[in-house]
């Protein structure tokens, strides 16, 4: 019976489909009935849905990969800790070892539970170093540290590590549902992304963060040319030629924006604490075991930019902008809506929700045009996709089709997957908030032997070591001269993205700006972009008007 | 669970059948006299770094962590292999390392078109001729593929559409830049002049294909694997195989087509050819003992049928190579690329 409708589900869905990919071309302004025909077939369908999650459920809860999820989250931690591994490198690593795994039947689908639940680990595993010692061990865990560092100086890293896991299950479990009843539909969307539309997002994202630093917006501007510039270095991929390598063959891959990170924040961080007297603050918590019910509460009152992180999140997943530009922009629109916008970056509990919603929502929902499409939406998805490859399956708008059972058996992970490993870590909440406590001459070694090695991982350099340093202290002089690291870093990770979205459109619209106006939905996006960017300029203008002459000495 | 159980069940069958194998063989190594030479033959004696001068998830990536699954399940060689990517300036990083590790015996490279484009492009200085050549894998093929619902049936009508059209108003979409993407693109070029394509590079296959689907592109010369899902999805429509004969895989890829009714893009009056080399290559300075130890460990993988299974999924032309002729091939194919750069116009400066 199950089985029935799940077919009849998947073959329905392929139908929409295939309908739509005729229409969505060569019709491009009519959305409202490609929209409106899907959502009425994924409505009608509700019940096969349930029907088919069910199903996957089934799939899901075994002994064997009920124990392969706890493998899988454990080991994703770590290396979601472990800074320069990272989550795409630990998939990686381990992708051969479910090789023999996926060659009995049903074995692809214990393969992707071990694998997702790696990433999912990896995804919880980024906040902890992030809020403790100032080092994100992930891309998307760098706005976390901008709240979430300060609030563990404060002796409340238990309070920011319960804010930061919970938001990621919900910015998850938001996803999985939104994956698991509107696939069908929004899987099209993507279809629509070209080179303009992703540099709308990338605009957006650059928009929402500008005025984001606390001092001067010339400062903030510095900060971000030197990153747009160091992005620049390396292979420029639209016309295949080398820029600014100078004959060195270390520069060729460019500079690794995760040796930057780990250089400017982790080496950073320690060169000021060694300076403040070989301590790290916020080392005289208390541990207090019911820090997690107690943040709980709290949390409840953010849930306006919970919501607003889940739509971000979902969207940039799905486009496929990917976890970092969602944790970034979702941080900085919460940063300009919420009534603490002011003490952002001092330690706010909503500047650790609010990036960690997205990031996660976006990690999650990134899985889906990865399946239905064939296109990752993000690094650790684009070896998850290659490991589906091995394994003998095509991802792609067949695979509801031809692997159900797959399909839904990684959707009902999903869903055990994020509880499972929100269960574990909120267990170990006071266990990591315990590291803070180790004195730092132990410690800070420790910490500096783990980011040189992370920083060698990455593409296996001795160079890499030394730019770290190198970085370590450019992040130590940005600090004393009172110079922002946002900007800089959301520079070095999307501006190759963000150029090269641009200049392919450029060559698509021959030359032509009106690119980024030629439908809705680029259109759209673009103004949105505009009205962030010039929102600061507008209000300070006003306020110039309405104070008088004394708004010369506003900061 | 059922499964999985048997699974570990048969596993141990199969390794008891492989102790008893041992045993016999000890038993008649004992009998017979020790053979001379053939005993000597070089073993790796640490891990093997095999380097992909390619991004994590692309088709290089995708065969050369196959091939360590491959050896790591069906025990190939006493060390591990152990994959790294550098992919910087377009592969450039890799086999700059690979050129710098002379003599080291534990380092292969997988290769694909970047081999010869990368230095012509860039100006970075290595070539072919600085490393060893080891052995041609299988050849990856280039399919023309258009959205199915474009009124172009054949490659022909095709060309005669572009050549009817406004210079530069058909985009065509490709992996990279001044590599093997927009080489095709240009030789196609030589039959719609004077109208040309106005070519957009991406950073990867899959993307290209979701692209066409999108109608970002009108065309693409993805790889069989980056787009095969979308033709079964019956969103793309392929219109020539860039090959000078047609694929022999004659499974039904849709419901009326198999990669082997693709016609040749000869065949379709459109006179093009290009295959990308899937091949391994050693550092320079190695012995031919060692070469031979590559060549035989890569036999054994091809011989499984896990190999047969990942060529059809992806279509591959299956030629092997090695020794002399691989060499002749890799030198032709250099001057090939070089011509057809030179002719495109995508040639670095001094080179």
């Amino acid at each position: 019976m199950i089985s029935i409708a799940r077919l009849h589900w998947s073959l329905n869905w392929h139908n929409v489909y295939q309908r739509t990919g005729h229409t969505l071309g060569a019709i491009p302004q009519s959305t409202n009935k490609v929209a409106g025909g899907g959502g009425n077939d994924g409505t009608g369908k509700l019940v096969d849905e349930i029907n088919s999650l069910i199903g996957g459920f089934g799939v899901a809860l075994s002994w064997y990969n009920l124990a392969l999820m706890v493998v899988g989250i454990l080991l994703g931690v770590i290396i979601g800790v472990l800074p320069g591994l990272g989550g795409a490198n630990g998939v990686a690593i381990l992708l051969p070892l479910t090789f023999p795994m996926a060659q009995v039947p049903g074995g692809a689908t214990s393969a992707i539970i071990l694998l997702s639940c790696i990433y999912w680990g990896a995804l919880f595993g980024g906040a902890i170093t992030s809020i403790l010692f100032n080092i994100p061990g992930e891309p998307w865990s760098v706005a976390t540290t901008f709240d979430g560092h300060p609030l563990a100086r404060q002796g409340r890293a238990d309070e920011a590590l319960t804010a930061a896991f919970t938001s990621s299950f919900i910015g998850a479990f938001v996803a999985v549902i939104v994956i698991t009843f509107l696939a069908p539909i929004i899987a099209r969307f993507a279809l629509r992304f070209g080179p303009a539309e992703f540099f709308s997002v990338f605009f957006l994202t650059f928009a929402s963060f500008v005025g984001m630093g606390r001092g001067s917006p010339f400062k903030v501007l510095a900060a971000m040319c030197l990153g747009f510039a160091l992005s620049a270095v390396g292979l420029d991929q639209v016309t295949g030629t080398l820029r600014m390598t100078f004959g060195h063959a270390e520069l060729l891959a460019g500079f690794d924006f995760l040796i930057a990170v780990i250089g400017l924040f982790g080496i950073g961080e320690i060169l000021s604490s060694m300076e403040s007297g070989l301590k790290f603050s916020g080392n005289t918590a208390s541990i207090r075991l019911d820090a997690v019910l107690q943040t709980w509460k709290k949390l409840l009152s953010y849930w306006v930019t919970s919501i607003r992180s889940c739509i971000i999140g979902c969207w940039m997943g799905i486009t496929p902008g990917g976890a970092t530009p969602a944790s970034f922009m979702s941080y900085g629109l919460a940063k300009r809506f919420s009534k603490n916008g002011k003490n952002f970056g001092k330690g706010e509990i909503e500047g650790v929700v609010a990036p960690e919603t997205a990031a996660h929502a976006a990690g999650t929902s990134a899985l889906l045009p990865m399946i239905t499409l064939g296109i990752p939406g993000s690094p650790t998805a684009a070896v998850l996709l290659g490991g589906l490859l091995i394994w003998g399956l095509q991802p792609g708008p067949m695979l509801f089709v031809e692997q159900k059972d797959f399909v839904w058996g990684l959707i009902a992970s999903m869903y055990l997957g994020n509880i499972v490993g929100l269960i574990i870590v909120l267990t170990c909440v006071p266990l990591f908030a315990a590291i803070l406590r180790v004195p730092f001459s132990i410690i800070a070694p420790i910490i500096l032997v783990i980011c040189a090695v992370g920083a060698y991982t990455v593409q296996n350099s001795m160079f890499d070591v030394w730019m770290m340093l190198l970085f370590g202290v450019v992040g130590y002089i940005f600090n004393k001269l009172d110079y922002p690291l946002a900007p800089l870093v959301l520079a070095i990770v999307l501006g190759d993205k963000a150029e090269e979205s641009f200049r392919q459109a450029m060559l698509s619209s021959q030359g032509s700006l009106s690119i980024f106006w030629s439908n809705w939905l680029v259109a759209s996006i673009m103004t949105l972009g505009l009205i962030l960017l010039f929102w600061p300029a507008v209000s300070w203008l006003l306020e110039k008007r309405r104070a008088g002459t004394d708004a010369v000495a506003a900061p | 669970m059922h499964e999985q159980g048997s699974a570990r069940r048969s596993g141990r069958i199969k390794a008891m059948g492989g102790f008893a194998a041992a045993c016999a063989l000890a038993a008649s190594a004992w009998l017979a006299p020790p053979p001379p030479a053939a005993a000597q033959t070089w073993e790796p004696t640490k891990p093997i770094q095999f380097i992909i001068p390619a991004g994590t998830g692309g088709g290089a990536d995708q065969m050369a962590r196959f091939i360590q699954g491959v050896v790591a399940k069906n025990n190939l060689a006493k060390q591990p292999i152990i994959t790294i990517n550098k992919a910087g300036g377009a592969g450039a990083e890799g086999f700059l390392e690979v050129k710098k590790s002379s003599g080291d015996p534990h380092t292969i490279i997988i290769t694909l078109s970047n081999l010869f484009t990368t230095p012509l492009a860039t100006g970075v200085p290595f070539s072919w001729k600085d490393m060893t050549p080891v052995a041609m894998l299988a050849l990856d093929q280039f399919v023309l593929w258009v959205p199915a619902d474009a009124p172009y049936k054949t490659a022909k009508e095709y060309i005669e559409a572009i050549k009817a059209g406004p210079d530069k108003s058909y985009k065509m979409g490709g992996t990279g830049s001044k590599q093997e993407d927009q080489i095709i693109t240009a030789a196609l070029e030589r039959l719609t002049a004077p109208k040309k394509f106005t070519y957009i590079p991406y950073a990867g296959g899959g993307a290209v294909a979701v692209q066409l689907v999108g109608k970002h592109v009108n065309s693409t010369v993805n790889n069989p694997i980056e787009a095969v899902s979308q033709w079964k999805a019956g969103a793309l429509r392929p219109l020539c195989i860039f090959d000078d004969k047609r694929s022999t895989y004659t499974k039904k890829v849709t419901a009326d087509m198999a990669w082997s009714d693709i016609p040749t893009c000869m065949e379709a009056g459109v006179n093009t050819e290009y295959q990308m080399l899937r091949g391994i290559f050693m550092a320079p300075g190695v012995k031919a003992e060692h070469v031979a130890y590559y060549v035989d460990l890569f036999k054994k993988t091809m011989a499984t049928d896990d190999w047969k299974g990942f060529m059809e999924q992806g279509a591959f032309n299956q030629t092997f190579m090695s020794g002399a002729p691989f060499k002749t091939w890799v030198e032709a194919n250099d001057k090939r690329h070089y011509d057809l750069m030179k002719e495109a116009g995508f040639l670095a400066a001094g080179k």
